[in-house]
């Protein structure tokens, strides 16, 4: 693992925490941030008035300024970038970079919607015929996001005789390691013929293919080995990360079996000097049952085409050979919109041995990877391990 | 329909050519003069050889479809489910994003051109299913 330039440097997730989550009724997005935030600031030994980088995203108009306003923090860093619900996956990336140049020495990543109680979700692009999306997108009523990631399902199962029942397992996987989850928004027991008999949204997609709509967020907190030292719990190596963006419209993504992952999986791989074979805890962006199957043949868990019979006979679920979603995932936890920030969340935990009844036996490698846009526009992985 | 909605000025400044074309039913899409590339949406440079002599010319409308999906629910309040959104492959090799129409299609299906009339905006090209029908 020293193939890493920032091995000389290396740099750390020392704090985690999620937002309250499900339905919140009784926060804002900006109190939920600042509750996730003392949490996890509070696991680096740390406060507030350590936090000199801060990268945000869906938090208004310069998020950045908005939050560091809220908190009490004035960064020398900032970072309001938007890569969708990836962005936190690719935060990592830039903060790893700004820490280990010495441009901040504590990065804060954070992030709350509520979504669910606001009803705030649109189904549309916008019909502003100024835009391209405005005019070649929207006249023919495609629905955001739910009609975009159909049409990448159905080519996927065309180009490669995927199953609707491939699908269905990922969904049926998700729940398993819901139920391990007290925080999970559904528990129930769920069949591939449950998710198969579920109401049609967008063919192929059924409903039960498609991940939550709820409230929720997080923070994390990234830092240089200097100030791992003060964490109160296990620091968590960054060995890794990468990012890519491919395509805005779907019309101009050149194969919609592919995605950017396939890049931002090769940085983040090479820099931390591992293939997918050494990932002992997946934790991928499960917008949607389907995108799983993509990504597993993107970060090359399996050839191309292959990705739905890799998933068969619970291949991701608990006592799987690829623990994936292990707490329920977008699909069966919480989806608060950008699910990114919860995958890096639910990384550290599995790395720090404290996942409790879903906890993965020797976890030492865990991957985040996430993803954002209209379906599949970017890509953002993040490599996490012990020392 | 929002700013630029009139029908006489609808779109942006570079798709002028293209409304104006669709307002006659020719669909049009951007050629390469230095290397013969075929683009759509339309750019101030060539996405294959990045020369800038670029030139709309008509297309045969004739297009295979690459994906599909039937929607099943409410999207926009003057399009009532179900309908078909896909995407297309036109033979000169752009891809568009459409609608299918007339009788059912699959991915592989061979489609042309036909258009739907709008009251605020020029008429959409759609597609429907080639020969047979």
């Amino acid at each position: 693992m020293s193939k890493s330039p920032l091995s000389q440097s290396p740099i750390y997730i020392v704090g985690v925490a999620e937002t309250p989550l499900g339905k919140v009724v009784d926060q804002s997005e900006l109190s939920m941030v600042a509750l996730a935030a003392k949490e996890a600031l509070a696991e680096a030994g740390l406060g507030f008035k350590d936090v000199d980088g801060l990268f945000v995203n869906y938090m208004g108009e310069e998020g950045s300024v908005q939050v560091g306003e809220y908190l009490g923090i004035q960064p020398r860093y900032a970072d309001s970038s938007d890569m969708g619900g990836g962005s936190f996956e690719a935060f990592v990336h830039h903060a790893m970079l700004a820490v280990a140049a010495g441009r901040c020495e504590l990065a804060l990543i954070t992030y709350a919607s509520r979504q669910r109680s606001r009803r705030n979700r649109n189904r549309a692009v916008a019909a502003d015929p100024g835009t391209l999306s405005g005019q070649f997108e929207a006249p023919y009523g495609i629905h955001f996001p739910i009609g975009y990631y159909a049409l990448t399902a159905a080519r996927h199962m065309h180009q490669y005789g995927t199953k609707p029942e491939h699908l269905a397992e990922v969904a049926v996987a998700a729940r398993r390691w819901a139920q391990l989850n007290p925080k999970a928004w559904v528990r129930d027991p769920l069949t591939i013929d449950d998710v198969l008999a579920s109401p049609m949204i967008s063919d192929p997609l059924h409903k039960l293919d498609c991940c939550l709509v709820t409230d929720g967020g997080g923070a994390v907190i990234v830092t240089n080995k200097a100030r791992a030292k003060d964490a109160a719990k296990r620091p968590v190596r960054v060995l890794g990360a990468g990012e890519s963006t491919q395509q805005w419209h779907i019309s101009q993504m050149a194969d919609l079996t592919v995605t950017p992952g396939v890049v931002s999986s090769r940085e983040a791989f090479g820099m931390a000097g591992i293939t997918a074979k050494d990932i002992d805890v997946f934790e991928p962006y499960d917008n949607f049952s389907h995108s799983v199957i993509h990504y597993l043949e993107d970060l090359g868990f399996c050839a191309r085409g292959e990705g739905g019979a890799f998933v068969e006979g619970g291949r991701l679920g608990p006592g799987g050979d690829l623990p994936s979603m292990t707490m329920g995932g977008g699909l069966s936890y919480c989806h608060p919109g950008a699910l990114g920030i919860l995958l890096l969340v639910e990384a550290v935990r599995q790395v720090r041995g404290e996942a409790g009844p879903r906890q993965v036996e020797d976890a030492e490698i865990a991957v985040a990877h996430g993803i954002g846009g209209l379906a599949f526009s970017t890509s953002a992985t993040v490599v996490l391990g012990r020392e | 329909m929002s700013d630029g909605g009139d029908i006489e000025t609808f779109g942006d400044p570079t798709t002028v050519p293209f409304w104006a074309a669709a307002r006659q039913h020719r669909l049009v899409v951007q050629r390469c003069n230095s290397c013969g590339h075929h683009q759509f949406y339309p750019r101030p440079h060539c996405l294959s050889c990045e020369a800038a002599e670029l030139e709309w010319v008509s297309v045969k409308g004739t297009a295979t479809v690459y994906s599909m999906t039937t929607t099943q629910v409410q999207v926009y309040p003057d399009l009532p489910p179900p309908y078909v959104v896909a995407l297309v492959d036109l033979s000169e090799g752009p891809r568009l994003l459409t609608n299918l129409v007339g009788a059912s299609c699959r991915i592989g299906d061979a489609v042309r051109v036909t258009w739907r009339e709008r009251k605020d905006a020029p008429p959409l090209p759609v597609f429907e299913r080639a020969g047979g029908s």
